[in-house]
């Protein structure tokens, strides 16, 4: 089991900076989670890059719980550190209503096609995102490809079934 | 075309029968493949030119890079659907005659890709001479496929390509698939279908490319 002392001692000071920062905190087989509010996003990513050096954004992605939950829509954000070799996750909770999130493009630039694609296939919408259009489905594509609700063979007229 | 309409316009239907002969017998000893490698069918048409099946024992070893030095086209593998206009364009640029042959069984039907994401067969896209089942072919069938498309060649009549195959093949885009060219059925319904708050076009997406 990975030691995650030192990500407790991250998360402990991100709290004491500003304790509206954290919703929930998990540590499960030395992985550890922070549910972070969509608002502070942003924030976040900044104090762990700059105070906390996080300095890559390993990955952004998207996930859908189903129409049916409340919150629908996950954005995971996985950080990694090339100076003490820690990962941190971040996950942003987002409902069906409202799928917007503002985007980290500012904070690490590889987020803007991490965010484009989850544009792309959740239909996640990033606020302020610099270019925000399709990357991998054609740019006529009708809906958004890996949410629950989309059939396998795509909407009329677009499937050729 | 250049060569048919000019045959027509200067020579007797007597000697053009001998001439059939002689245009496609040049024509299928030198069939030129576009180099157009999709998946792992490719691999087995790589295959098809190497030492040990050696492809050019039927004139047809000599795969071009520019689509306007080839005459066949082997669409080796899934054809996405963002790939479709891609392969169309690239079929477009090859100068008559032109052949296509669909290899595997993705390429001819999908195969087991049968999703959003996949042209379900590239016949809704090009026209197709010769299909070749499996997945993948075998290096073998590639070749029998390309023989076949020989005899097909020598079946040929210049007359059957005067001027009409144009028309023909640019009717051949099915509505439905991606918007092509400019005009087709397909993309005024793009613009005109409600799209959702948050599928609305970027201006990049505005931007037609041709």
């Amino acid at each position: 089991m990975a030691d995650t002392k030192v990500l407790h001692e991250f998360v402990e000071r991100l709290k004491a900076k500003n304790a509206d920062w954290v919703t929930d905190f998990k540590d499960t087989r030395g992985e550890v989670t922070l549910i972070v509010p969509r608002t502070s996003i942003v924030d976040v990513c900044w104090f762990l890059k700059a105070e906390c050096d996080f300095n890559m954004l390993a990955d952004l992605c998207g996930a859908d719980r189903g129409p049916e939950e409340d919150p629908r829509f996950e954005v995971n954000y996985h950080l990694f550190s090339t100076k003490h070799f820690n990962r941190l996750r971040l996950k942003v909770l987002l409902s069906d209503d409202e799928p917007n999130v503002p985007t980290v493009v500012g904070v690490w630039k590889t987020a803007n096609w991490h965010e484009r694609e989850t544009y792309d296939l959740f239909g996640v919408i990033f606020d302020d995102h610099p270019d925000l259009r399709r990357i991998l489905l054609p740019s006529d594509f009708d809906g958004h490809a890996l949410r629950k609700d989309y059939p396998l063979r795509g909407y009329e007229p677009y499937s050729l079934t | 075309m250049g060569l048919e309409n000019t045959l027509f316009e200067s020579l007797p239907d007597v000697i053009t029968v001998r001439l059939d002969a002689v245009v496609n017998w040049a024509r299928k000893s030198s069939l030129w493949p576009a180099t157009f490698g999709l998946a792992c069918c490719a691999i087995e048409m790589m295959n098809s030119v190497s030492a040990r099946n050696d492809l050019s024992r039927f004139g047809a070893e000599t795969f071009r890079a520019s689509p306007r030095q080839a005459d066949v086209m082997i669409v080796s593998g899934r054809v996405s659907r963002k790939m479709a206009p891609a392969l169309r364009r690239i079929y477009d640029q090859m100068p008559e005659p032109k052949w296509v042959i669909s290899m595997g069984a993705c390429a001819t039907s999908g195969g087991v890709f049968d999703n959003y994401a996949i042209v379900q067969g590239v016949d809704k896209i090009v026209p197709v001479d010769v299909y070749i089942p499996g997945c993948p072919p075998r290096p073998e069938m590639l070749i029998h496929a390309i023989m076949m498309l020989q005899e097909k060649v020598m079946n040929e009549s210049v007359k059957d390509r005067r001027d009409t195959i144009e028309n023909e093949s640019r009717r051949s885009i099915v509505p439905g698939t991606l918007p092509v060219t400019i005009g087709t059925e397909s993309e005024t319904a793009a613009k005109t279908a409600p799209t959702r708050p948050y599928t609305v076009a970027s201006r990049h997406e505005k931007r037609r490319s041709s």
